[in-house]
């Protein structure tokens, strides 16, 4: 059984994780203004959300190709249940939000521009109500996103500090030999340390 | 492996983590913090002195479509890399309308008009314009544009703004009085069609080599002038100007001429209330055709949001902050109106009682 996940969903996992925060963010300030940063914000949500969106896709071949470290075994049942429920939430709005975001806009006639002169194809045709419908989809579900994130953060804490069970250093990049932190004080002990100061010379 | 409670501060620690990334997130969405001036809040401005009209735009409520195409001559060609600029001839798809948020306003009360127009490129790119019949622009930012409706806002016991209060504003915004007072002094065209459309902010146009030329441009018409008489505008009926473009229209094709005017050194690009002096350059960057106007109900012009940030890649925002305001405020604009069911357009609604 693996002891975490494999590097490269570790690396996308915490890439992701600034990715999708600084997104959410974004989305939530450019909403709130209609200063120039606006015009900065949502120039800048375009390009993210389908960067988020390719890693997303990315992350997921490679999550069901390598699979998951398992949850620990005295965990109860109904909280491995909720673990996989939430995580399967969790790579549905990673995937779906960008694709909302994409067709709504296609919906509404907004060119889906990334950079100058590259402007993404529509995904849906133009209808205006659809494109009202997904605006306000997209806001939704980008507030419960925002709140399974933070709950996914407090149960990875509180798997670390609280339980202490290894689940939180399955995503971490700690050295193999420190994973449980019960073994981490003897096994750091054994590591060459340097104290010149108190080295007596030869 | 939990043994016993956990101690205060191993809870108190874990909490302060989403704690702070909720307040984060209430930061930046301006949930907390000082009040902020929103495309919303802007949509709201509009409609609490129009009313509430559903399935209609937040301003400009009263339009009707119309398609043609642009002949671009060239002529501005060595000032923006676009396709849509360099000689050939693109279609057009517009709308006309007179501002204010009331759908059946009667156009001698709405003195304000707009011609919109989106370009679409060889490529398929798409450039929207949304101009006015007016060289300035009442305001210069977002918040006096709010302060504006806001001092305009009709009192409901007289149905007319307070005094008071438009003195007030007008007290702090010496740029909406001059606004007011070019309202007054020039000439009102009595059609759609001989109006000259300004547009309103300045952009920068990127050239070949990248270097950016700030500009301003207008539509002016082919059609010869002819003015309103302003003492009679109340007697004017209901969709005169409407059933003038019609009119026009039946006997054949409007053009107007897209003037680029680019600035001189230190002339002010972030300022829509400011004109720029005479003697300016002027570029004939091409001809705009009309060929035929439709009710809202069957044009194209109904669900696109004339959103004027939204420009080909050769032409760009220039540090106007009224552009993003623009933008903001008729994405919620939009928003709002998509989900409302749409409904007649004083066009539309007068060809059916006719019968058509």
């Amino acid at each position: 059984m693996p002891h975490r996940f494999p590097l490269a969903i570790r690396l996308l996992h915490w890439t992701m994780a600034l990715l999708i925060i600084a997104m959410l963010f974004i989305g939530a300030a450019m909403v709130s203004t209609a200063s120039p940063a606006y015009a900065s914000l949502i120039a800048l949500h375009r390009p993210l959300g389908i960067a988020i969106l390719l890693l997303a896709a990315l992350r997921l071949v490679l999550r069901f190709a390598t699979g998951a470290p398992p949850l620990p075994a005295d965990l109860p049942r109904v909280q491995q249940r909720a673990a996989r429920g939430a995580h399967i939430l969790l790579y549905l709005a990673m995937i779906g939000l960008p694709l909302i975001g994409w067709a709504m806009l296609s919906a509404g006639g907004y060119p889906v521009r990334l950079t100058a002169g590259f402007v993404l194809p529509p995904i849906v045709p133009r209808d205006a109500l659809a494109y009202g419908l997904l605006r306000q989809t997209h806001g939704l579900i980008a507030f419960a996103f925002f709140a399974l994130i933070l709950g996914h953060l407090t149960v990875a804490l509180i798997h670390r500090f609280v339980r202490r069970d290894g689940v939180l250093e399955t995503m971490g990049f700690a050295r193999a030999a420190a994973l449980d932190p019960e073994l981490a004080e003897p096994e750091e002990a054994d590591e060459p340390e340097v104290e010149p100061a108190e080295t007596p010379g030869p | 492996m939990i043994t016993a409670r956990p101690p205060l501060t191993t809870i108190a620690a874990i909490a302060a983590a989403p704690i702070l990334l909720l307040s984060g997130f209430a930061w930046a969405g301006g949930w907390i913090g000082p009040p902020r001036i929103g495309g919303g809040t802007i949509a709201d401005a509009l409609e609490s002195n129009a009313g509430k009209h559903e399935g209609y735009r937040r301003a400009h409520a009263k339009g009707v479509c119309f398609t043609g195409y642009f002949d671009a001559s060239g002529g501005a060609d060595a000032l923006s890399r676009t396709p849509l600029l360099r000689s050939g001839r693109h279609a057009v798809i517009g709308r006309f309308s007179t501002g204010g948020g009331k759908p059946f306003a009667t156009d001698g009360r709405n003195v304000f008009r707009a011609m919109a127009l989106q370009l679409t490129g060889p490529d398929g790119e798409i450039w929207r314009l949304a101009m006015d019949h007016t060289p300035i622009f009442p305001v210069a930012t977002p918040e006096a544009f709010v302060a504006l409706q806001r001092a305009a806002r009709p009192d409901p016991s007289t149905g007319k703004p307070d005094p008071a209060a438009m003195k007030a504003y007008l007290a702090r915004h010496p740029e909406t009085r001059a606004y007011q007072d070019h309202i007054a002094a020039a000439p009102l065209p009595d059609s759609f069609a001989n109006s000259t459309y300004y547009s309103i902010n300045a952009f920068r146009f990127i050239d070949g080599a990248g270097s950016a030329h700030a500009v301003r441009w207008a539509f002016e018409p082919e059609a010869a002038f002819g003015a309103l008489d302003k003492a009679a505008l109340a007697s004017l009926p209901t969709d005169h100007l409407f059933t003038d473009l019609g009119a026009r229209l039946a006997r054949g094709p409007l053009r107007w001429r897209m003037i680029v005017t680019v600035a001189a050194p230190g002339d002010r690009t972030d300022d829509a209330t400011v004109p720029w002096p005479a003697g300016r350059r002027r570029i004939d960057a091409g001809t705009l055709t009309i060929a035929r106007a439709e009710p809202e109900e069957s044009g194209a012009c109904r669900d696109i949001t004339f959103d004027p940030t939204i420009l080909p890649d050769g032409i760009a925002l220039s540090d106007d902050p009224l552009l993003a305001a623009r933008s903001a405020a008729y994405a919620s604009s939009f928003g709002r109106r998509a989900v409302e069911a749409p409904g007649p357009s004083a066009v539309g609604k007068t060809l059916s009682q006719k019968g058509r």
